[in-house]
């Protein structure tokens, strides 16, 4: 909780400064790793990749900011300044050589500026430097199955909870069956593919999305800092129940993981050969696509 | 007005046809101009109810009226398509260009009238085969990028995709044969003197429109075949079990897509580019600049393509390109608005409402063009791509600047199309509220988005109500918006007071405010006088 305080309060460091202690406001007493009402910022982050992306962003918002209002204030001194009452007679200027040759300049050095830090981020997020283990997520229309081949390679499905099932202090659409369970400090290497349609796996609280496509595999990583239960969504429209497939993934110490995933290999070999579960959401026209 | 006494002889020596035939039948550009406006128009509507029925649902957590939920997939699809392709383009490219091209450049027609009347009457029968594929078989509910496999057969199996592909086709063709109308006459027919320097930077924006429709839309029409054949003749260019591949129609199809958005957004800035000139009374600042900076974006537009692609799983090397390649785009686009605010800076501006929404139009474009520089890079997309910050992104440039690129055309050019005065007091009040309206509407999605909400959903989790309650209140002022620029085309359009044939003043000194308002059926009988200066071209109207 102190960490993401830290994270939310160190975002744009004066320049959106309202919004900042509106939004950490807003933040203060909720879970680390979940949307919460009217928050205007992203999620705290739980891997180095999202801390890097934030503040990456951060950067980015101060840059934008500035010119926002740089062109919000021409305007404004344009309109009390040159309107036809205070100027009745219109300059002739149509050229300005240097003028033109700064506002083209000047954009460019700060595309340069951004470029390095952004070139930084995308080849530090490409690819785990050392992994220590692999999570294989499937994405079906529409549900998630997770494998973990370094851990005793069982399977599972991770289906959505649907309205009607909704237990008080459960998250609606996010909540699953069966949660991902990941160690803490952990270098994990993720391969995506898909069953059907094109879907994506994204959690915004570690900085990941990357779609799963038929036919290919693609890969991710992740280093969660802080234990935890951490939600995302399906984040490419795959079908009917394209808003019903969420991502649900609980963090906990290695020890725990290691007990769960004694256990887990036990519970999922007998489920195995069960058929899949199909989970009815209120659309009547579920059935027909499926 | 000696041209217009002129036209009026020949009127009785015309044998155009009248009635039903008058539109049926039209060569004319003008009538052409109009259909293409009625056309965008009625898609508004429809597109535009599409939207409304998205942020009712949307207005609070749950499901409020749509049970159905590929019914809302269809709606998301049928909205995108409809204000791409039967509002924002026949409006501004159809409408607006054909309307003032041959005004503006001094000449009589488009080069290719009967082929101008086809390239119209295509354009109702796609939007037709389009609500047809809206109606038959659950729809289309793949979005307007129609990924498969999501858009096979597998997956939408009936006959909707394919009409909605034999849509899109006809819609290309439109296009395809306006490009080459439009090329063939900004190239060929310009009145004696107006070289390319000296175009109006409009003219500029069409030119460079129709090049990009040619260069873009044979790629859409392409992958649309390809999909076709996928679909109903067992081929497997983008089904991986047959050895194709799904990336291979997003290359393609984005290849098309983002020339595509700047095809909707260069006819805009010709729109703003003569619009605020008129209004500073001053020639446009650093017209050279300008024109090169909208030929730049077009070029550039074509090299970037895969930055709508950065999730599916590219090497790093690409998403460096891409992102590299993307953000060279911000140089020429910085340049126009610079050029535009240093041609206010020293007018003596009038603040009629086309000059509201030209300035409205230059500030939310670079709401909108700030954060497509965050999106550009590739690291931080990883964090927005396929939420609502993308959705917010996307609509301060294309619906929101677009469209007030549109409220400002109309209102610039509406006593030169109908000889009618609108109500100035009415259309300052639907400045106002529309641009309120959008800003309450699409500011706070920037917000649901960097909290993670996902695109396309029809419900979402308790926590993202309260900006998606804002975002739909803000919908339905833009909406009594929308309403109220119909009552002031009503009223214009029924209204007895008629305007003079220059009724902006000097800072107007385009050929179109030459000839009498409304423009005769027949304008530039008489090849005009050109001078030499680029933005004074004409002969100046006696005030």
């Amino acid at each position: 909780m102190q960490n993401s305080r830290r994270i939310i309060l160190g975002y744009n460091s004066g320049v959106a400064f309202l919004i900042t202690a509106f939004a950490a406001f807003m933040a203060s007493g909720a879970n680390a790793a979940e949307p919460i009402p009217w928050q205007m910022n992203f999620q705290p982050a739980a891997t180095p990749v999202m801390e890097k992306i934030i503040d990456f962003h951060n950067l980015l918002l101060t840059i934008q900011v500035g010119i926002v209002v740089l062109v919000l204030g021409l305007m404004l001194y344009i309109i009390i300044k040159f309107n036809s009452k205070s100027n009745p007679e219109p300059s002739k200027t149509t050229h300005n050589t240097p003028l033109e040759v700064i506002w083209t300049v000047i954009p460019i050095v700060i595309l340069i500026v951004l470029a390095v830090p952004s070139m930084k981020l995308l080849f530090f997020m490409d690819k785990a430097p050392n992994p220590e283990m692999t999570l294989k997520i499937t994405g079906h229309q529409w549900y998630w199955s997770y494998q973990y081949p370094d851990n005793g390679d069982f399977e599972f499905d991770s289906n959505i909870i649907p309205d009607d099932e909704i237990k008080p202090g459960q998250r609606r659409l996010l909540e699953v069956d069966n949660q991902v369970v990941l160690p803490v400090n952990t270098e994990i290497r993720l391969l995506m593919t898909s069953e059907d349609v094109i879907h994506n796996w994204a959690i915004p609280a570690f900085g990941v999305k990357m779609d799963t496509v038929p036919g290919r595999t693609n890969e991710s990583w992740i280093k969660v800092t802080k234990p935890g239960t951490y939600y995302g969504q399906c984040s490419e429209l795959c079908g009917v129940n394209h808003g019903f497939m969420p991502v649900a993934v609980k963090v906990v110490s290695k020890d725990e993981f290691k007990k769960w995933a004694a256990e887990a290999k036990k519970e999922f070999a007998k489920a195995k050969n069960t058929p899949v579960k199909v989970v009815k959401m209120k659309s009547p026209a579920q059935a027909q696509l499926r | 007005m000696s041209e217009t006494a002129h036209a009026d002889a020949h009127e009785h020596h015309d044998h155009r046809p009248t009635g039903w035939k008058r539109w049926v039948y039209s060569t004319n550009h003008k009538d052409i101009g109009t259909m293409y406006l009625a056309l965008a128009m009625i898609g508004a509507i429809v597109g535009t109810a599409a939207s409304m029925a998205i942020r009712v649902e949307l207005h609070e957590p749950g499901v409020q009226f749509i049970t159905d939920f590929q019914f809302y997939n269809v709606l998301v699809t049928a909205h995108g398509f409809i204000m791409v392709f039967f509002v924002v383009m026949p409006a501004l490219i159809g409408g607006f260009g054909n309307w003032f091209i041959p005004l503006m450049i001094g000449t009589p027609d488009m080069a290719f009238p009967r082929m101008n009347n086809i390239s119209f009457w295509l354009l109702p029968a796609a939007l037709i085969l389009l609500v047809i594929a809206g109606l038959i078989d659950g729809g289309p509910g793949t979005g307007w990028t129609v990924y498969p496999p999501l858009a096979n057969a597998d997956f939408h199996p009936g006959m909707a995709v394919d009409f909605g592909i034999l849509s899109l086709h006809l819609a290309g063709a439109s296009s395809i044969l306006g490009a080459i109308n439009f090329i063939t006459t900004i190239v060929n027919m310009r009145a004696p003197g107006m070289t390319f320097h000296r175009m109006p930077l409009f003219i500029w924006a069409m030119l460079l429109t129709a090049i990009l429709l040619l260069l873009a839309i044979p790629v859409l029409a392409g992958a649309l075949t390809m999909l076709l054949t996928d679909r109903n003749f067992d081929t497997a260019f983008f089904s991986p079990a047959g050895g194709g591949d799904p990336l291979l129609w997003q290359h393609l199809f984005w290849f098309f897509g983002h020339p595509e958005v700047y095809i909707m957004i260069i006819p805009a800035f010709g729109v703003i580019s003569e619009i605020v000139s008129t209004f500073s009374k001053k020639p446009i600042f650093g017209y050279l600049g300008m024109a090169y900076a909208m030929a730049a974006i077009g070029v550039v537009g074509f090299i970037v393509w895969a930055h709508h692609m950065y999730t599916v799983g590219f090497n790093v090397e690409t998403r460096a390109y891409f992102t590299l390649a993307t953000m060279v785009i911000a140089v020429p686009t910085g340049v126009k608005i610079f050029s535009w605010l240093a041609t206010m800076w020293g007018g003596s501006i009038k603040f009629d409402t086309p000059m509201l929404f030209a300035m409205g139009f230059i500030f939310l474009f670079v709401v909108g063009g700030v954060t497509g520089v965050t999106l550009a890079n590739a690291g931080a997309d990883q964090a927005f791509h396929d939420t609502y910050f993308v959705v917010a992104h996307f609509h301060y440039v294309l619906s929101v600047a677009a469209i007030f690129a549109m409220y400002a055309g109309f209102y610039y050019w509406i006593g030169k199309m109908s000889g009618k005065q609108y109500p100035e007091g009415m259309a300052r009040l639907q400045f106002w509220v529309t641009f309120i309206g959008v800003n309450i509407l699409f500011f706070p999605q920037h917000f649901a988005g960097m909290a993670g909400m996902p695109r396309r959903i029809p419900d979402y989790p308790d926590a993202y109500a309260g900006w998606n309650m804002i975002s739909s209140w803000g919908a339905y002022i833009t909406a009594v918006g929308a309403i109220l620029f119909f009552v002031v085309l009503w009223k214009t359009l029924t209204s007895k007071e008629t305007v003079a044939a220059n009724q902006w003043g000097t800072g107007a000194n385009t050929l179109e405010w030459t000839v009498a308002s409304p423009a005769p059926f027949h304008t530039h009988e008489q090849t005009p006088a050109i001078g030499t200066q680029p933005a004074a071209i004409g002969t100046q109207p006696a005030e």
